[in-house]
C-alpha cells in the first residue's frame, strides 16, 4: 500500500480528536500485533486493528473511513487487556466511531431492520447495538 | 440473608428462566435476592469515550437508588449489567472531574461517591457463600454431565472488573464441580460471541458460535454453563443455521449456571424455565433423565 506522509496530516485535527476522545497516547503502539492476533472480529476486518492503530497515527483518515473495521468492533475488551504498551484498543475504535456518528449518521438504521428481527431480539442486544452503530 | 439484587431488562423479559432460576437457588442457599423497588436500564454497555459522561448517568442512577435502600452492595446476574454499572462506579469512585459533573447534572438526586459495590453472583456464591456449602445442598449431582463455564467477555473484562483471571477463569468450572458435574476447559471460554453485532450481522455471529461450539464439542463438552444473556441468545438462534466449517460441530446446549444449580438442587423444575431454553436443549435433559 503506497501511503503518502505529511506533517500536516501527522498534526491534523483528526489525531488530536482521536487522543483526546480516546484518552490514549496513540504513539505507544510499536506494531506488535498482539490486539490482530487476539480479534475474534479479525477474520471479517478488511483492516486489522494494529494497522488501524498506524494509520490514526499517521492520520490516514480517509482509509480509515473507507473500511468496516472499527464497524465490526465488537468492544470485546480481548484486545485492551493483551496490548503490552497499555493502550485501550477499544476506546481507540469507539472515538473512531463516534467521529461518524456525532455527524448524526447512523451505521444501522433501525426503522429497515426486519421487524421480526427487532421483535426476536433481547433488549440487551438492541440497546447495546444501537449504542454502539446508531447516532 | 438479604441481598439488593438488580435484574436489568433482559432478565424481566427474554431471559426470565435466568431470573426465577436464581432466585429459587439462591433462597435454597438461604439468600434473598431483594429486588431493588425502583431501577432503570444501566445502558447495557459502558461508554469508552472520554467526553461521553451522559451515558454513565443510567448506571449511576442504579447505584443511587441501592444505596437508598442502605445498602453497599448490589448483586447481578446479567453480566451486561454487572460490568456497566461496575465500570461506571469506578468513574463516580476514581474521576473527581467526571464525577463532579455528573452529580452536578443529576441535580435531582444526592450526591454519589461510588460506595456501592457491584458483585456478580458468581462472585457471591465463592466469595460469601463458599463451593463447600454449595456442594453441601447438592440433592442430585450433575454426574456424568460435560460442561464447559463460558465466560464471554464482560465478566472478565477490562481487568479493573474482572471476576476472576482475565485470561486462565475457574469460578464457572469450580460451581459446576461444586454442583457434582464434570467441568471440561476449552480454549474459548472467553472469547467473544460478537455480542450485539446480531443486530446487523447474523453470519459473522454464526462463524463465532460455530467456532466457539466447536472447539467445546472438541474438548468433550455436552453443554456450556453462560451468564450472559446475549450470549445465550447468539448461540441459540445461530444454531440452527450453523455452518460447520469442520463436520461434525454439534448442537450444543447452552444453559444459565442458574438452571443448572437449580437442576442439582433437585428444586422444582418450573424455575428453571426451560421451555424458553432451545428444544435441543430440553431433549438432551430428557436423554439425561433431569427432565421428564
Amino acid at each position: 500500500m503506497r501511503v503518502e506522509l505529511s506533517s500536516k496530516r501527522l498534526r491534523s485535527d483528526f489525531v488530536k480528536k482521536i487522543a483526546e476522545l480516546s484518552g490514549q497516547n496513540l504513539y505507544l503502539c510499536y506494531q506488535c500485533g498482539k490486539c490482530s492476533a487476539g480479534c475474534p472480529m479479525g477474520f471479517a476486518m478488511d483492516i486489522l486493528p494494529n494497522q488501524i492503530m498506524r494509520l490514526v497515527q499517521l492520520g490516514l483518515e480517509e482509509d480509515i473511513a473507507n473500511s468496516k473495521t472499527v464497524w465490526l468492533c465488537a468492544s470485546c475488551l480481548t484486545c485492551t487487556v493483551r496490548c503490552p504498551r497499555g493502550v485501550d484498543l477499544s476506546r481507540v475504535m469507539e472515538a473512531l466511531r463516534l467521529l461518524t456518528l456525532r455527524k448524526n449518521k447512523n451505521y444501522v438504521e433501525p426503522s429497515k431492520m426486519p421487524p421480526e428481527t427487532v421483535a426476536d431480539l433481547p433488549q440487551i442486544a438492541l440497546v447495546s447495538g444501537f449504542r454502539k452503530l446508531t447516532s | 440473608m438479604d441481598l439488593a439484587y438488580y435484574p436489568g431488562c433482559t432478565l424481566k423479559t427474554r431471559a426470565k428462566n435466568f431470573e426465577t432460576s436464581a432466585l429459587a437457588a439462591m433462597s435454597a442457599l438461604g439468600i434473598n435476592l431483594v429486588e431493588l423497588p425502583r431501577w432503570n436500564c444501566c445502558g447495557t454497555v459502558y461508554s469508552l469515550a472520554e467526553d461521553d459522561l451522559i451515558h454513565h448517568v443510567a448506571a449511576v442512577r442504579n447505584l443511587i437508588r441501592v444505596k437508598e435502600q442502605g445498602k453497599n452492595k448490589v448483586v447481578t446476574l446479567c453480566a451486561f449489567c454487572y460490568n456497566t454499572l461496575k465500570r461506571a462506579n469506578l468513574v463516580m469512585k476514581d474521576s473527581p472531574d467526571k464525577r463532579y459533573a455528573i452529580n452536578i447534572f443529576m441535580d435531582e438526586e444526592p450526591d454519589y461517591y461510588g460506595e456501592v459495590e457491584t458483585a456478580h453472583l458468581l462472585q457471591v456464591l465463592r466469595d460469601d457463600v463458599g463451593w463447600e456449602k454449595i456442594a453441601g445442598r447438592v440433592k442430585h449431582p450433575l454426574k456424568d454431565l460435560k460442561i464447559v463455564g463460558y465466560y464471554g467477555c464482560t465478566l472478565l473484562r477490562p481487568q479493573s472488573v474482572a471476576i476472576d483471571s482475565v485470561e486462565r477463569p475457574t469460578i464457572l468450572q469450580d460451581l459446576l464441580k461444586a454442583l457434582g458435574g464434570t467441568a471440561v476447559d476449552f480454549p474459548f471460554a472467553t472469547e467473544c460471541c460478537g455480542a450485539f453485532q446480531i443486530v446487523n450481522n447474523r453470519d459473522i455471529i454464526t462463524e463465532r458460535t460455530a467456532a466457539i461450539l466447536g472447539s467445546a464439542a472438541k474438548s468433550g463438552a455436552e453443554a456450556l454453563a453462560v451468564s450472559c444473556p446475549l450470549c445465550e441468545y447468539n448461540l441459540r438462534q445461530t444454531q440452527s443455521s450453523t455452518k460447520q466449517p469442520q463436520s461434525g460441530v454439534p448442537v450444543m446446549p447452552a444453559l444459565y449456571f442458574t438452571q443448572l444449580m437449580a437442576l442439582a438442587f433437585g428444586l422444582d423444575l418450573a424455575v428453571c424455565g426451560f421451555e424458553e431454553n432451545s428444544p435441543e436443549t430440553r431433549a438432551w435433559l430428557k436423554n439425561k433423565g433431569l427432565i421428564s
